[in-house]
Order: C-alpha cells, then sequence, then structure tokens
C-alpha cells in the first residue's frame, strides 16, 4: 500500500495533467514525489528551495494571478514556522490555497520535536476560514486532496499522515460518518484514530462518528447522535488534545452534555523511538484510549450514595 | 475619471500635496511622508500600465506597496490617478473609510495587497510573476516596493535570492532608501541584489527623469531592483 504522501504526488500529477489553474509549490520537501511532473508542467511545480515563507508568500501571489495553489512541506514548516505569512498573505490578502502537510503528529518521532506539529489544528483555528481534512487512509486522502483542490478559491488544510485506518471509508468532504450506533455516548474519532477507536470501544455501547473534514465542525451531526446515543462525548483527534473541545462545546451549549477531548499532549516527551510508542505514552493507543473512555463514562453514571443503592 | 486626471501632468504632480493634506491636515510634509512620492509618482505616471478601467485587466502590470505604512503619498497618487475619489481622503483612518493607515486590498481597487507588516511584498510578488509567466501571461509587469529597513526582514531574502536563478525578468523590486535600517552597510542594498543574479540601477529619488531611466532599464533574463535614494527620514 502507498503513503498519503505517496498518494499525494500522484494525485497532484493528474490534477496537473487535467487542470491548467494548478500549481504546486514545495520548499525542498517531497521534490522527488514530483520528478516527472515537473518535467511536463516546468512552469506549475515550484520549488523555491528551504524557503518557507516565501513558500506561502508565493503561494499568495499565484492565488493574487488566478492559480490554485497546492503547497506542500512538513506540518512544522507549513503552518508553524510561516504563520504570519498563512495569516496575512492568505487570510488578510484573501488569497485562497490548499496547504498539505506532511509527518503530523508523530509520524517521525527519531527524528524529535522539531519535525512533529501536534499543534497545527489548533492554529489554524485562531484563523477565519479553513477547512481542514484529516484522511485516514490514502484513498481518503485522494478523494480530499481533490475535493480540496476543487474547493474554488478556499483556504484548505489537508494533514497527510504514515498513520492510516485498516479500511478506506466513504468519505465525502464534509459530513462525519455514522460507523456504529449504540445508546451510551459518542465518540467521535478523527482521521487516522478510527481503528484504535473501534478497537478500544468493540464491546462499549457506543456511537462511533468517523470524521475526517474537522473544520468547519458539523455541529449539526454531533448534535444528532447524541439525541439517540445521549451527550456524553469523547473526541479523539491525532493532533492536540481538546483542539476540537470548544466547536463540540458549541454545538451542545444548550442540551447538557459531558465532553472528553483526547489527543496528543502538550509537554514534550524528549524520547525518540517509534509511532507505536508515541501513541502509547500519549494515551493514544487501544488500551489507553479505553481507560480513559471507560472512566469517563463510569464517571457520568449515577452513583451510590449514603450506602443505599441510587433509584 | 476625475477631472485631476485630465489636467497636463506637471499640475497634477504639483497637486500631490494638497492631496495629502486632505488626510494630513497640513500642506508642509516631512521627508517621511514624501519619501515614496516622486517614485510613486514616476511609476503610475509614465511607467505602470495601468488604469482604474484596467483594475482587474489579467493584463495590467500591478504595483505592490510592501512598505505600507505613511501611505498618504500612494493615496494621493491613486486619487490623482482616479483610483479612487477624492472626497475620500478626508476620511483617511476613520471606522467607515477604506483608507487606513495600512491599505487593504480587499477595500480599495487597484490595491493589489493589503501591507502594514513588513516583508510580505516581495514573496507575494514573487508569486505574482510566476502565476504570470505559468498563464503564459508575459507582457505584465509586476512592481513591489520595499523600504531600506524593511530588507531586514528575512523573508525578503527569501523572496530575492530565489527570484534571480528563477529569472523572473518580469519582476522589478523598487527599494526607497532613506537610511533608516540601523544595521547597514554602504551599497549593501544594492549589492545584495546583485549577487542574486539581479540586474540594478541606483537613482536619486526625488530626480524624475532618473528614476525614470532606471525603471525602464533593459533587464533581459533578470529580475530587476531600482535603489532610489531619498532623504533621511530623521533629515
Amino acid at each position: 500500500m502507498d503513503t498519503m504522501r505517496d498518494r499525494f504526488a500522484t494525485v497532484m500529477a493528474r490534477l496537473l495533467d487535467e487542470d491548467p489553474r494548478v500549481a504546486v509549490v514545495l520548499a525542498e520537501i517531497g521534490r522527488d514525489g514530483f520528478t516527472d511532473a515537473a518535467r511536463r508542467h516546468p512552469d506549475r511545480v515550484i520549488n523555491v528551495g528551504i524557503r518557507e515563507q516565501l513558500l506561502i508568500g508565493a503561494g499568495a501571489g499565484l492565488a493574487l494571478t488566478g492559480m490554485r495553489p497546492v503547497l506542500h512541506t512538513f506540518g512544522s514548516f507549513l503552518v508553524e514556522r510561516p504563520f504570519e505569512q498563512v495569516k496575512l498573505d492568505l487570510g488578510h490578502q484573501d488569497a485562497g490555497a490548499v496547504l498539505v502537510s506532511a509527518l503530523g503528529s508523530y509520524d517521525w518521532p527519531a527524528g524529535g520535536f522539531t519535525h512533529m506539529s501536534p499543534g497545527d489544528v489548533a492554529l489554524l483555528d485562531t484563523l477565519d476560514g479553513w477547512t481542514v481534512h484529516v484522511p485516514g487512509h490514502p484513498d481518503e486522502a485522494e478523494t480530499l486532496l481533490r475535493h480540496a483542490v476543487g474547493a474554488g478559491d478556499d483556504k484548505v488544510y489537508v494533514r497527510l499522515s504514515v498513520q492510516s485506518n485498516d479500511d478506506a471509508r466513504p468519505v465525502d468532504g464534509s459530513r462525519p460518518l455514522t460507523v456504529r450506533r449504540g445508546g451510551g455516548g459518542v465518540v467521535v474519532a478523527v482521521g487516522p484514530m478510527l481503528t484504535p477507536v473501534l478497537e478500544a470501544t468493540a464491546d462499549l455501547d457506543l456511537t462511533v462518528l468517523y470524521a475526517t473534514t474537522v473544520r468547519p465542525f458539523d455541529a449539526r451531526s454531533l448534535r444528532a447522535a447524541t439525541e439517540s446515543a445521549g451527550a456524553d462525548v469523547v473526541l479523539v483527534e491525532p493532533y492536540l488534545a481538546g483542539t476540537s473541545t470548544p466547536a463540540a462545546a458549541e454545538a451542545l451549549a444548550d442540551v447538557p452534555h459531558r465532553l472528553l477531548g483526547l489527543g496528543v499532549g502538550r509537554r514534550e516527551l524528549r524520547r525518540y523511538g517509534t509511532m507505536p510508542e508515541h501513541l502509547a505514552a500519549h494515551g493514544l493507543d487501544p488500551a489507553g484510549l479505553r481507560e480513559r473512555i471507560v472512566r469517563f463514562l463510569d464517571a457520568g453514571r449515577p452513583r451510590p450514595a449514603g450506602g443505599r443503592t441510587a433509584r | 475619471m476625475t477631472a485631476t486626471t485630465t489636467r497636463h501632468n506637471g499640475d497634477a504632480y504639483a497637486d500631490l500635496p494638497r492631496l495629502m493634506a486632505l488626510m494630513t491636515g497640513d500642506e508642509k510634509h516631512g521627508p517621511a511622508a514624501t519619501s515614496t512620492l516622486d517614485v510613486l509618482w514616476v511609476l503610475y505616471d509614465r511607467v505602470l500600465r495601468v488604469s482604474p478601467e484596467r483594475a482587474r485587466d489579467p493584463e495590467r502590470d500591478r504595483f505592490l506597496l510592501s512598505k505600507g505604512h505613511g501611505p498618504m503619498a500612494y493615496y494621493a497618487v491613486l486619487a490623482a490617478k482616479g483610483f479612487l475619489p477624492v472626497d475620500l481622503l478626508s476620511g483617511f483612518g476613520s471606522y467607515d473609510s477604506p483608507l487606513g493607515h495600512h491599505p487593504d486590498r480587499t477595500l480599495l481597487p487597484g490595491v493589489e495587497i493589503g501591507s502594514g507588516s513588513l516583508g510580505h511584498g516581495l514573496p507575494i510578488a514573487v508569486g505574482e510573476a510566476l502565476g504570470l509567466r505559468a498563464q503564459g501571461l508575459t507582457g505584465p509587469a509586476v512592481w513591489v516596493l520595499t523600504g531600506d529597513a524593511e530588507l531586514d526582514e528575512g523573508s525578503n531574502h527569501e523572496a530575492l535570492a530565489f527570484a534571480g536563478p528563477a529569472g523572473l525578468d518580469r519582476l522589478h523590486a523598487v527599494v526607497v532608501d532613506n537610511s533608516s535600517a540601523t544595521h547597514a552597510r554602504p551599497g549593501g542594498i544594492a549589492a545584495r541584489f546583485e549577487v542574486a543574479g539581479w540586474s540594478v540601477a541606483t537613482a536619486d529619488g526625488h530626480d524624475h527623469e532618473a528614476l525614470y531611466e532606471a525603471f525602464t532599464r533593459p533587464h533581459p533574463g533578470r529580475p530587476h531592483a531600482v535603489v532610489a535614494r531619498v532623504r533621511s527620514k530623521n533629515a
């Protein structure tokens, strides 16, 4: 199976052939995947060198001339390092672009913290008008990349990772899918967290929603799920814990609810190693998820009071 | 088209202090407010192929004011050239006015970028030059105006170091040099563009003929930078 990044290169090569508005801008990272495409479209596959402020600024300039720029590098260098360019050159200038990141929160733990960007989606949440796609499988990455490039002049972030679910699902670029129905609460699994969530909750009476488009946050779908399953809600995100907690809280603002946001911790682990080790350290492996989800659900159940069984 | 633009050019130029006074309340303007005035005037009067009617024409030349603070001279020139009505000028900086102390491209037709934070214009201009080239639009020129101290920002160096080797020959930078950079060496600005493969000219930033000559100097295969030297802002 190819990775999401492999798929990014093949999909973009096709989109470059199909749509003369499309331009891919790179900052060295990922250039090998575009060798053939660059030969066919030398003016629309642009490598600016190791210059991430220019990556975003030039993308904005391309957009202002009518192009549909797709900008790619690791998340740390795409969103965090040139954040003011993202805010001003795209946001304030009202210029659209598709930002496609790689490495995510811990795709390359041996590379250390400099190559991790657990805060990317939270940072984009400080800005207006961003669509955020978090595919959980290379096939979904292809669907969502096409969706992103085809979204007019929208500002879209696509977060690619080597972490992948076992199977692809028919994602549509806007609404979450209901993967399982239950009556004891709702778990929203984002992108590649679905497989560990399904394993962690296999014998629990929960509705599982699968979200790959997290911004705009689909409040209506979450609200509808809580109407049948109850308003104990767990969010499981592959980036900073709690990133979508405000959006979920807003969706449920006028009904009693309980909310748990699981994801990557803020504290730097200062460990290298492998992705499974980092998932476990952040409590995002099936065992860690199960423990925290069960504890959260139990805490919400009526408890015996004064030695007598409640109700 | 306003009455102003149909006047003789000399008269229109002579009218700029009055237009600036509508924003500043004072006919006399110090070096800081007027450092860009002659550069802007020569560009809009004689060099840029753009007009209010062509503000959205894909074939137009693009002028990006990267040094966005102190935009009175810019607004005055735009008003003189009919891009915005003169009666907007007196609202400068007010809540209901589209004329801020830093320009906003979404509020004013003919303003190509919003600016204020330094070091954003040149990278965007690089992208516009790339975008025009990718669409086969070889006619339009892209111009960006920066200040000498603005070049302190590293983002400019990402852009200028790329543009030379990339051969972006429709890209033009004007650096208005009023010696405001705290750490600078004589000739440093021209040298940095030259070493990155740009064509470079230096001119007196208030001498219209010298500016015109510097702006229109041929520069086949390379981007072109003009260092326009003006009085120090502290003079």
